[in-house]
This record gives C-alpha cells, structure tokens and sequence, in this order.
C-alpha cells in the first residue's frame, strides 16, 4: 500500500475517534463513529483484508450506525460530557 | 531508531486507539460515549489482528489463481506460500466483527430500558436516583 495514503488514513481514524468521544451532541457523536468505521474499511482494503473490509462496511458501519442513531432517538440527544 | 518507529505507525495507531476507547469507557459519564469507546477499543483489536497478516515483498490477497504445472492434469498445484496474505487473521476478525455488533445492540437495548426507568443517561445522576430512592 502507498504509505502516504496509509499514514493519512491513521490520522484521520484518530481524528474520528477522539472527535467521536468529545462532541456533547450524541447523534453526532455516533455519525462520526460510523464515519471512523469507513475509514477503518478502507484501511483494510489497503492491507489486503478484502473481507473484513466489506464486513465492517456493511456490519459495523451500516447496521451499527442505525441501531444507534434508533437508540439515540429513543432516549435523550445531549450529553453532559 | 526513527525509521523503525515510522515503519511500524500501524501498531501506533493501534495503542493509541486502545487508549482512547478505554478511557471513553472508564473516564465518560454518559452511557453512549461508554459504549461509544467500546465500540473504538474493538476495533483497535481488530486493527491489530489485520496488521499481523499483512506481508511485504509483492504478497497478494489470499485467492488461489492456479499454476502452471497443475495444468497438466497430474502432480499436486504448488503454493508459494509467500505471495498470498495471511487470511488466518481476516477469518478470526470476521466473526469478531459480527459479536461486537451483537454486543452493541444488546448493550443499546439495555440502555433504552434504563433510560425509560430513570429518566436520564447519566451514570452519577443514575447512581443519585439509587441511591435516594433505596432502589
């Protein structure tokens, strides 16, 4: 893999993660967690783990993305931290 | 030394997500960034587990596209064990993949009902509620 894409990928996926554990709005909170799972795709893709790339693409990043936002709009949308 | 380090910046990412989701997990008061950093810690492990497999030097996804001296109809296909990734890892982290999101929507489900018990979502206003009310 070229190793300025991967290098750029990490950062991004930390970026995503912390933004993801600081933001005091849930909903946008766990819109960023589902775009940190796509990048994490894509990193796999890159290391040639093809299937696990579209698994969490579709598992973690599709269906996980929509059961929080459902869980999020059944209960309270701010956070306090 | 700096090389070394550079060479190896996927494990770094890894750590560093480790941490981020622990302390999501033991440092956050609201119930969703906790199962937020849950969600970040798995998949660092997963992360993890991917990065092992990887090799260097021309290896390619782990799809066997036959040879040449299998075509003869005799003698067994030989298989340069060097040239595929190792998919040991990748079958692991599939099923994984797919008990962490179990585990988040069984986590999600609880934490619908704790919400419509207690009104809140924060852990020390739940921990409040107990304590007032004895329950």
């Amino acid at each position: 893999m070229i190793w300025q894409l991967d290098l750029i990928l990490c950062i991004f996926i930390v970026i995503c993660a912390v933004a993801a554990i600081t933001i005091k709005d849930l909903l946008a909170a766990v819109i960023i967690l589902g775009a940190y799972s796509f990048f994490m795709c894509i990193l796999y893709t890159g290391m040639g783990a093809v299937d696990v790339a579209f698994t969490e693409a579709s598992v973690s990043a599709g269906v996980g993305t929509v059961l929080f936002v459902a869980a999020v709009s059944k209960t309270k949308r701010r956070s306090k931290d | 030394m700096l090389e070394y380090i550079i060479s190896k910046y996927n494990f770094w990412v890894y750590v560093i997500l480790l941490l981020i989701g622990l302390y999501a997990m033991v440092g956050k008061k609201n119930l969703v960034k906790k199962l937020i950093g849950m969600n970040i810690f798995q998949s660092a492990v997963i992360l993890f587990y991917v990065s092992i497999g990887v090799k260097k030097g021309g290896a390619t996804v782990p799809i066997f596209l036959g040879n040449a001296h299998a075509a003869h109809g005799h003698g067994h296909a030989i298989i340069d064990v060097a040239s595929y990734i190792n998919p040991l890892p990748h079958v692991l982290m599939l099923t994984a993949i797919v008990v962490s999101i179990a585990t988040t929507g069984v986590a999600l489900a609880v934490l619908i009902l704790i919400f419509r018990r207690y009104k809140t979502l924060e852990l020390d206003e739940i921990m409040k509620i107990r304590k007032e009310t004895g329950v």
